[in-house]
């Protein structure tokens, strides 16, 4: 293993002080429980966003965290779900008084930690309501398998539903608004190579020079499937296609119910992307793919989209969510109308998207 | 009649395997997760054997919650929450005392396990840790039914544990990250059933070399 860290052990919270300093413009860092939250929180009657997730994925979801975007985020041990204490922390910091909405990726640690936090946080009289994003194509079914897992579309969700935040949506709003943006996108990834968490010291999945991974998650985990490798092209073919075939996903996702005042099960079926939309189109980096070889699943990306009669509305092209220094692409597509875009372009003030 | 000092010297036990096996288990699971698992139990274990020290004075119901909140707090991933449930339910099962009677034990495994499957909605066969807990459970159940010495019953748990963890090898795993491999997922060992195992194995030793000595 070659990486540019000191002891093991202290990498995390070495790398969150460096973060910290580095944009003390924008916020502050807690630790023990950890969590990044914006330095002029908790802003009064404004929902508050938290998402967090295993580290390693930067600049998700630490570099989200500022105006226009995340109110708090908290990070894992690298790969690794963070623990109900440091959300439930973070909810009580940055709650303004009108509640607070934690956006989750779909993996099964996330959504057991991210229940237990919501479930604390309510005991002490804050709202809060837990939106899943399960945005990966390439998981095929939902009945055998833990379901699609969250990947581009919680980076757009992080932005669409902070901005609507700053608009003063209040809690059922953004929810809803959330809810709507995870229905609207689709992504899916592969890798070409494995990465390493400096804690293992050794790849996290064997995968020989010749060979790539389709249908990959974000958290170093294999994919669905192992194939030769590909052309560019061929690969932007595969993720596009597995994007626009995408059938009429369905499957039960687990949500908070203010009128039960428990967890239940609700059944949702996601849009598709065809003729005649406009959409989002992301082009991210795994982390150690170069922005220029994005610009070539870009091309390729856009030629397919038209020729399926997409248009482009917005576009994207570099590291959004990441697997440490994996070699790999995800495209993600956001189906998106005029409310989505309007907060899409609002200003936005954080380590890891400005404008 | 399980005494406190052999609840203390279960869980020190525990960390002891689990940070001897560590590597083991982050290796199963970088088979068919994300490999992690060693790391994330051996740190929530070690956190529990040095948080003992402060409960020299706390009854076992306290020291199970301490178990429950340490390793909700620390382990992360899904094994935190699901842990942390067995220990939350378990402990919530039984009265606050020095020592506990063998049906205690049993409640705190049934109600354990029973939290364990309203979090993480597994069932047996999913390939995943109920699959070591349930036969363990079922064991306990019947042996304590038969009044069987709590040192032979805990062992046969152990083994049952142990069985029910060979027996994930050829299933397709349906729940956590494994199951997005589907078929790829059979021919491995569960990590979660595996850590599992270690957990009543450890408390089967606890047991039987405090009553031998």
């Amino acid at each position: 293993m070659k990486k540019l860290i000191n002891k093991v052990d202290d990498v995390l919270n070495e790398q969150l002080k460096g973060f910290a300093s580095a944009h003390n413009d924008l916020l502050k860092v807690n630790f023990e429980p950890t969590f990044a939250y914006r330095k002029d929180a908790p802003i009064k009657n404004k929902v508050a966003l938290i998402s967090g997730g295993g580290s390693g994925h930067e600049p998700l979801h630490n570099g989200y965290v500022g105006s226009g975007m995340l109110d708090a985020a908290c990070p894992g041990e690298i790969f690794t779900s963070p623990t109900p204490d440091q959300m439930y922390e973070a909810a009580k910091k940055v709650d303004g008084g009108a509640g607070v909405l934690f956006i989750v990726k779909n993996y099964t640690g996330d959504v057991m930690n991210f229940e237990m936090a919501a479930d604390m946080a309510r005991e002490d009289g804050i709202d809060v309501r837990n939106v899943i994003i399960d945005d990966d194509v390439a998981v095929k079914d939902s009945l055998f398998t833990a379901g699609r897992r969250g990947m581009g579309v919680t980076v757009l969700a992080e932005k669409i539903c902070g901005a609507a935040a700053d608009a003063g949506y209040d809690l059922d709003q953004i929810e809803a608004l959330c809810r709507k943006v995870n229905r609207h996108g689709k992504s899916m990834g592969m890798a070409l190579t494995a990465c390493i968490t400096p804690a293992n010291g050794t790849p996290s999945f064997d995968l020989d020079e010749n060979k790539m991974e389709i249908g990959i998650g974000i958290h170093g985990e294999p994919g669905v499937e192992r194939m030769e490798l590909k052309s560019a092209n061929e690969i932007t073919q595969m993720l596009v296609s597995g994007i626009l075939d995408d059938e009429n996903y369905t499957r039960k996702l687990h949500e908070w119910s203010s009128d039960k005042n428990d967890w239940v099960d609700v059944k949702v079926t996601d849009e598709p992307i065809g003729n005649g939309d406009r959409v989002i189109a992301m082009v991210n980096s795994m982390g150690g793919t170069p922005i220029s070889e994005l610009y070539g699943v870009y091309s390729k990306m856009e030629e397919l989209l038209e020729a399926a009669g997409i248009e482009i509305a917005r576009s994207m092209v570099g590291h959004y969510i990441t697997s440490l220094e994996m070699q790999g692409v995800s495209i993600t597509l956001l189906k998106v109308d005029n409310e989505l875009l309007k907060f899409y372009d609002a200003p936005v003030h954080t380590p890891g998207w400005h404008q | 009649m399980i005494t406190k000092q052999e609840i203390i010297n279960w869980l020190e036990r525990a960390g002891e395997i689990y940070e001897k096996q560590r590597g083991y288990l982050t290796e199963l699971d970088k088979a068919i997760g994300d490999a992690d698992h060693g790391n994330n139990m051996n740190r929530g274990f070690q956190k529990v054997t040095e948080n003992l020290a402060d409960h020299s004075d706390s009854d076992i119901k306290n020291i199970l919650s301490m178990v429950a909140k340490t390793l909700i707090s620390s382990v992360g991933g899904a094994a935190g929450p699901l842990y942390g449930t067995l220990f939350l339910k378990g402990a919530g099962s039984i009265d606050a005392s020095d020592e506990i009677s063998d049906s205690d034990l049993l409640h705190f495994w049934e109600e354990g396990i029973k939290g364990v499957q309203a979090r993480g909605r597994a069932e047996a066969g999913d390939k995943t840790m109920i699959d070591s807990l349930l036969p363990a459970l079922e064991t306990l159940k019947q042996s304590i039914g038969n009044n069987e010495e709590i040192t032979k019953a805990l062992e046969k748990a152990a083994q049952s544990a142990k069985k029910g963890m060979e027996e994930t090898i050829p299933l397709i795993a349906k729940k956590g990250r494994a199951s997005y491999l589907g078929e790829r997922s059979k021919e491995h060992q569960d990590p979660g059933a595996t850590s599992s195992y270690y957990l009543v194995s450890a408390l089967a030793e606890a047991v039987s070399n405090n009553s031998s000595e």
